[in-house]
C-alpha cells in the first residue's frame, strides 16, 4: 500500500501549487502513471478519495493517464512500447528488453477556477459584486442594460 | 532538463560533495489550453468575472480557458506542471548519496520479503566481517513497522543500529535514512564533533581503491513491492529470497528485481529438502534484470558467506 504515501506526495504538491498560484478552486488533476511505476491505479485512487475531504483535493476530479512505457529491444534494436517487464517484443518477440522509460508517476497538470466561488478564503473581501467597487473612475465600467 | 520550459533543473543537481542543491523543482507553468470546456455555449452578454490588471485597473474578460466570458462561470485555467510525484524523496535520496560518498559510506539497502532471514543473514554477516576485515566499520539502519527487536538482534553482534519504526508505512523512505544516518557513529565520528549543521563535507577520499571503507547496512521493511520506488540513496539495492520461498518470486514482483543489483539466494542449507530449481529462479531474475548478479548463501551453514563478503567489500560509494 505504498499509494498511500504517493497520494500524501500528490496532495503536498498540489498543496504547493495553491500555495504559489492562489487559484479558487481545483476543478481536475490530472496524474500519469507509468506502465512500470509500480502503482496499482485503483488503489491509488482509492488513497486519494480517502485523503480528499478537508483538503484542496476535495471536489476535484482526477484523470489518470496510463501509458505504456518504452523499451530498447536488444533483438530488433529499436525502441517499442511495453506494459509489464515481462513482456516480449511486440515486433521480434525478443525478451531481451532495456526499459528506458514509464517508471514514473507524475502530475501531469490541475484545471483551477479563479473566480472566488460561495466559499472562498474567509480573508478577501466578501463582496461577490463582479465589479470592484474600488474602481469606478474610468469608462468602459458602465453597466451594461 | 525541465521537459515544459527547457530549463536545466534536473532533480538532483548534486556537483560536488560538499555542495548539494535540493532544488525544489516545482516552478510554475501557468499555461493557458485554449480548450473549449462545457458545452455552454449561450448566448449571454459577456460579463463574468473579469480578470483585473494590478498595475492599470484594467480589466480583461474572456481571458479564461475558453476565451471567452459566459455569466455564472468563472475564469478556469490549466497549470502545468510535469512534477514527478517521487521527486521530493528522490531529492533527499540523492543529498543521502552525497553524504555517504562524502563519508566514505558504502550503504547496501537490503529488501526481501518478510521471513527470508534477512536479520539473521546480516548478523551472520557482521561476525564474518568482524572475523575477516576487524578494521572495517560497520553499521546498521533497521526498518519495521514496529519493534526494536531486530535492532536488537544486531547490537548484540557489537555493530551500532538504529531503528526506525515506520508505523503504518511499508518502506523505508530517503528522510527517514537522512535522520537514522546522522546519529549513527559512522556519521560522527568523522566529524567528531557534535555535528554542526553547516559543516562542509569536502573531506579528500582517495577514491581510486575499489573497496568499500565503511559499510551501512539498510535493511528495509519485509515488503517486496514497495521498497523498489523508494530510492534512499544506497550504492546498491541487494534483494534476499530464500529457498521456502518459490521460485518464480522474480517473476511476480519484477519491479525489486528489476531495482536490485544483486540477488541473494539464503537458506541454500535447506536446498536438499526442498522443490526448490536454483537455475530456474536465476533465469527469472534474468528476465526482468539481464544485469542482475547471483550469490548463494547459507546464514546458518555458512556457505557463501566468503563470497558475500568479497562482493560487499567491492562496493564503492556512488555519486
Amino acid at each position: 500500500m505504498h499509494e498511500l504515501s504517493l497520494a500524501g506526495g500528490i496532495l503536498q504538491l498540489v498543496e504547493d501549487v495553491a500555495r504559489r498560484e492562489a487559484f479558487g478552486r481545483l476543478k481536475a488533476l490530472r496524474l500519469e502513471a507509468g506502465a512500470l511505476s509500480g502503482v496499482e491505479v485503483r488503489a491509488l485512487r482509492f488513497a486519494l478519495d480517502s485523503l480528499a475531504p478537508g483538503t484542496v483535493l476535495a471536489g476535484a476530479r482526477i484523470d489518470i493517464d496510463e501509458p505504456p512505457a518504452q523499451a530498447w529491444c536488444l533483438g530488433c534494436n529499436q525502441s517499442v512500447p511495453i506494459r509489464s517487464r515481462l513482456d516480449a517484443c511486440p515486433a521480434c518477440g525478443s525478451v531481451r528488453l532495456q526499459p528506458t522509460s514509464g517508471t514514473e508517476l507524475r502530475v501531469v497538470d490541475l484545471l483551477v477556477d479563479d473566480a472566488p466561488l460561495a466559499t472562498p478564503d474567509p480573508a478577501p473581501d466578501p463582496a461577490p459584486a463582479p465589479v470592484p467597487a474600488t474602481e469606478p473612475a474610468d469608462a468602459a465600467l458602465a453597466p451594461r442594460p | 532538463m525541465c521537459v515544459v520550459c527547457g530549463c536545466s533543473t534536473p532533480g538532483a543537481d548534486v556537483h560536488t560533495p560538499d555542495h548539494v542543491h535540493p532544488h525544489a523543482h516545482l516552478h510554475a507553468h501557468p499555461h493557458v489550453h485554449p480548450h473549449s470546456h462545457d458545452p455552454v455555449h449561450d448566448h449571454h452578454p459577456a460579463v463574468g468575472q473579469p480578470q483585473v490588471d494590478a498595475q492599470t485597473g484594467d480589466l480583461h474578460y474572456g481571458a479564461g480557458a475558453a476565451k471567452v466570458s459566459v455569466p455564472g462561470m468563472s475564469a478556469e485555467r490549466a497549470i502545468q506542471i510535469e512534477t514527478d510525484v517521487l521527486g521530493a524523496n528522490r531529492r533527499v535520496a540523492q543529498r543521502n548519496r552525497a553524504h555517504f560518498f562524502a563519508h566514505g559510506v558504502t550503504a547496501v539497502n537490503l529488501v526481501s520479503s518478510p521471513g527470508s532471514g534477512k536479520t539473521t543473514l546480516l548478523c551472520a554477516t557482521i561476525r564474518h566481517l568482524q572475523a575477516t576485515a576487524p578494521a572495517l566499520p560497520v553499521a546498521v539502519i533497521e526498518g519495521d513497522q514496529q519493534t526494536s527487536v531486530d535492532a536488537d538482534r544486531i547490537r548484540a553482534t557489537g555493530a551500532p543500529a538504529i531503528q526506525v519504526n515506520t508505523g503504518k508505512g511499508c518502506h523505508l523512505d530517503a528522510p527517514m535514512v537522512a535522520e537514522a544516518f546522522e546519529r549513527l557513529p559512522l556519521h560522527g565520528a568523522a566529524h567528531g564533533h557534535d555535528h554542526a549543521h553547516d559543516h562542509t563535507h569536502n573531506q579528500v577520499h582517495s577514491h581510486t581503491h575499489h573497496h568499500a571503507e565503511k559499510l551501512l547496512f539498510i535493511e528495509n521493511v519485509g515488503n517486496l513491492v514497495c521498497p523498489a520506488m523508494w530510492d534512499l540513496g544506497e550504492a546498491a539495492k541487494v534483494v534476499i529470497l530464500s529457498v521456502t520461498e518459490g521460485e518464480d518470486k522474480p517473476l511476480k514482483y519484477p519491479d525489486m528485481f528489476a531495482a536490485a543489483k544483486l540477488m541473494v539466494l539464503n537458506k541454500i542449507d535447506l536446498l536438499p529438502h526442498l522443490n526448490f530449481d536454483v537455475a530456474r529462479c536465476i533465469e527469472h531474475a534474468r528476465r526482468v534484470n539481464p544485469g542482475i548478479e547471483v550469490l548463494q548463501v547459507s546464514a546458518t551453514s555458512g556457505a557463501g558467506m566468503a563470497e558475500w563478503a568479497h562482493w560487499l567489500l567491492h562496493q564503492e560509494p556512488q555519486l
